[in-house]
């Protein structure tokens, strides 16, 4: 596990801290490869982890901390089955173990098997809102404890919940593999959303406590990993992008009171323009793969809004033609929002008002905010202040932030 | 690993398919275990009568107590089953998606908890 339960004492200690850093995740793949154990497999890396941070400091830092770090878990791995070995079924995986044990741990020969170890984490078998917990757990070796806060769960739910997930991945017969190609552009979306969903909870936590693993940071490493793996999945690449843009436009999102700014209000001078250039190079990398996807869709209309950076103005029909082409390919309320929103900027509010779903089509909506917060922009905007007010009055009703409460509240008293 | 497929429907609703569609759904049958056959993957499989048919059994405090009928009232019955042996979950569930009872019911996929002498993960070619 990286974090503050490894003090950094010593030179030793600081790089057995960045190989847990660095390799948490490519060891643990490999680990559970074989054993089909992540539970068996994450005990016995912590044991090489502590290991190392005993030894190290004496013996001085191995040629190959990765290798080393291996052949001890699989040392571990090998005892915990000697201690069950009156079990007949345990005497496979021993063997197996032994032959790995035996080959010449090489550390630039050590594979790469994360991808796999993700599609298995976010394998259709395994609960969606368990997907990206796993994920965090095992490619990047987060706790239990972190890993709840940000899916506001308590620790004890949340460590339960990844102690069963792991148990049907073992006992279930998931496979850690990659998926063949006839199901994997199906099964990428599964990761691709998981990381998504760390990247929002990260996202979603603006204040950001101090000394907490930052998500939104964990989420674009992850994309990034993925992308290095998959360079040939547009939509892997076009999550990158998405993740990107989002996050340099992270520093205009307040004001310097600390007050709610709208998208379209940001100042476009604290926009940070190496994410948006590298997210702009992702994107083209991506579209030259010429499979259309979500997220590249997500990460285009990113990029319209960005353009106002250089041009000053917001490119409204760039966007509502792409969420036009979002509304092909998913039926989300969320998509349909936005769309109008930008629909009315080009066609006016009245049209937009009629493009919205209305709650009595989707009853979800009732209790969701930014559909109350829209709706209260466009009546607005069509000068129909008595619903405007309402309409306000229930987005504000809804939103836990404080600072967007506020700002919505400034909106509704401007129409008095 | 060996995997059960359960097979489970809504009765009632079967009761009401007229024969001539019935037999196709029996022919479907025939040719999906065929097909089980043919991968190697078949241990064994067969349909069960209607649950109306069933007789559940309890021994509590030593004593024997007999319901008539399934020991689980639900919307769907188990209909039949398959015990397949394939190498992971994602063979299983291929196979799950394959089976006539998919289209009207749902299969459960649960793995069978290997005996003791059997070797591991490790597949045992099937008749």
């Amino acid at each position: 596990m990286h974090g503050s339960s490894l003090v950094a004492s010593s030179e030793a200690a600081r790089v057995a801290e960045a190989a847990v850093r660095s390799s948490y995740g490519r060891l643990l793949a490999i680990l559970s490869a074989r054993s089909h154990d992540v539970a068996w497999a994450e005990d016995a890396l912590s044991t090489a982890f502590e290991s190392a941070l005993q030894h190290w400091p004496q013996t001085g830092i191995p040629a190959k901390p990765e290798a080393w770090l291996l052949t001890v878990a699989r040392r571990t791995m090998i005892d915990v089955v000697r201690q069950r070995q009156t079990q007949a079924a345990a005497l496979p995986d021993l063997l197996l173990l032994s032959d790995e044990l035996m080959e010449e741990v090489d550390s630039a020969a050590i594979p790469d098997q994360r991808l796999a170890l993700m599609f298995a984490c976010a394998h259709p078998a395994i609960d969606a809102s368990m997907r990206a917990p796993l994920i965090l757990q095992t490619i990047l070796g987060l706790d239990a404890a972190a890993i709840a806060s940000a899916f506001l769960v308590s620790p004890a739910t949340m460590a339960q919940r990844l102690v069963r997930a792991k148990a049907k991945i073992r006992d279930s017969g998931i496979p850690l593999l990659v998926p063949d190609q006839s199901v994997i552009g199906e099964r990428l979306y599964a990761i691709t959303d998981a990381i998504y969903t760390i990247y929002t909870a990260g996202w979603a936590d603006v204040t950001g406590a101090e000394g907490q693993a930052n998500l939104a940071d964990e989420a674009i490493w992850l994309a990034d990993l993925l992308a290095a793996l998959k360079p040939d999945e547009a939509e892997s690449l076009g999550l990158l992008a998405l993740m990107l843009y989002t996050e340099s436009r992270r520093p205009a999102r307040r004001d310097i009171n600390g007050e709610y700014v709208p998208l379209t209000q940001q100042d476009t001078s604290l926009w940070d323009g190496q994410l948006i250039h590298a997210a702009e190079k992702i994107l083209r990398r991506a579209s030259a793969l010429q499979q259309t996807g979500r997220y590249q869709l997500e990460a285009a209309i990113q990029s319209a809004h960005v353009a106002r950076r250089i041009s000053g103005q917001t490119d409204w029909p760039a966007i509502a033609q792409l969420y036009a082409q979002l509304m092909h390919i998913t039926d989300s309320p969320v998509v349909a929002i936005n769309h109008a929103i930008a629909v009315a900027e080009t066609a006016g509010p009245q049209v937009a008002l009629h493009m919205l779903p209305t709650v009595q089509a989707q009853p979800r909506l009732q209790n969701y905010q930014a559909y109350w917060a829209a709706r209260a922009h466009l009546l607005r905007s069509a000068g129909e202040l008595v619903l405007a007010r309402q309409a306000y009055d229930v987005a504000i009703g809804l939103e836990p932030d404080i600072t967007v409460r506020r700002f919505l509240q400034k909106q509704r008293v401007s129409l008095d | 690993m060996q995997y059960m497929l359960l097979i489970a429907a809504n009765e009632a609703d079967e009761q009401q398919i007229p024969d001539a569609e019935m037999m196709q759904v029996i022919a479907a049958y025939g040719a999906y275990s065929e097909a089980l056959m043919q991968a190697g993957v078949l241990v064994s499989g067969e349909r069960l009568r209607e649950s109306t048919s069933a007789t559940t059994v309890r021994v509590r405090e030593g004593k024997t107590m007999v319901l008539d009928g399934p020991y689980a009232e639900a919307k769907e019955q188990l209909g039949g089953f398959y015990i397949i042996d394939v190498a992971d979950l994602d063979a299983a569930m291929h196979w799950a998606a394959r089976c006539p009872g998919a289209a009207y019911g749902s299969i459960e996929v649960r793995p069978v908890w290997p005996s003791e002498n059997m070797p591991g993960d490790e597949c045992t070619a099937a008749a």
